[in-house]
């Protein structure tokens, strides 16, 4: 029983960081990366600030 | 777990980017739009008689005034970044809580500075922050180069911090250095056309304020982990 538990924690937590790490991965590309010229003009500013490669 | 992880990093990223935001503000936002008056040839630097032109950035009002919701885009993409790194922060806080080591706001702010590292300082050691208006390599070469380098460099910060062994230590070594010998996309030509002066204290202030947002990041999001 306390070993199912535990296991089941244990994939939730995998869960988490994945749900992070993507998230993470998808708002990164939105405010760095993407070049649709709408999201680049409104990021121009901070990607020249933070230093993301630009233009 | 997930909501500790995801409402810790999405604090955390607000408050960080809310901090940046104000800092670039401040200290350049103001020497973007003075180095965009060299990229549309309002001012000129460079000329045959020789290097010589005004100093002096346009305010922050003077840019409003122009382009109404230029500081809003800044900001809400400063909360888009900021919260983008947060996630990754809380995320190697739960793998490294899963392995037995305790996650507290000095140690979020050992994080935070470990981040600057990677996202900051490690691709600027090679390819430094742009101004508006610099010549540089395709776009999505840099991009590429940069990506490796944040990877490469967080790999190695975390293998110095956590990895037990002399070997994995040196692997650290190798993955920190590599982007720098491999070397990132440049021309084989100069084309600046803005002063140096204004291009230096621009990567000086990038690197500055990335240090001090990261920091108030980690903080947060360290102090925020243990909280809950």
């Amino acid at each position: 029983m306390t070993k199912t538990i535990a296991i089941a924690r244990a994939n939730t937590d995998i869960l988490g960081i994945a749900a992070a790490l993507f998230l993470g991965a998808a708002l990164l590309f939105v405010a760095g990366f993407a070049q649709a010229a709408g999201a680049h003009d409104v990021a121009h500013d901070q990607r020249h600030a933070i230093g993301f490669p630009c233009h | 777990m997930t909501g500790k992880i995801l409402s810790s990093g999405l604090f955390a990223g607000l408050a960080g980017g809310l901090f940046a935001a104000l800092l670039q503000f401040t200290f350049i936002v103001p020497l973007i739009a003075e180095g965009e008056l060299y990229e549309d040839g309002t001012r000129v630097h460079f000329t045959e008689i020789g290097a010589q032109s005004d100093a002096g950035a346009p305010s922050l009002v003077s840019i409003m005034t122009e382009d109404p919701t230029r500081h809003l885009g800044t900001l809400a993409f400063d909360f888009v970044s900021f919260t983008a790194f947060a996630m990754f922060l809380v995320a190697g806080f739960a793998i490294a809580e899963k392995r037995g080591h305790r996650i507290d706001a000095g140690r979020g702010l050992l994080w935070g500075i470990a981040g600057f590292v990677a996202v900051h300082l490690a691709p600027a050691f090679s390819l430094p922050p742009e101004l508006p208006g610099m010549i540089a390599a395709p776009l999505q070469d840099r991009q590429l180069w940069w990506v490796g380098t944040v990877l490469a460099t967080a790999a190695a910060l975390g293998l110095f911090a956590y990895g037990r062994s002399a070997l994995l230590a040196g692997l650290g070594i190798v993955l920190i250095a590599a982007p720098h010998i491999v070397g990132a996309p440049h021309y084989d030509q100069y084309f600046g056309q803005t002063p140096p002066e204004l291009s230096s204290l621009f990567v000086a202030r990038s690197l500055g304020v990335g240090a001090m947002a990261w920091s108030v990041l980690g903080l947060m999001a360290g102090a925020l982990w243990a909280r809950r």
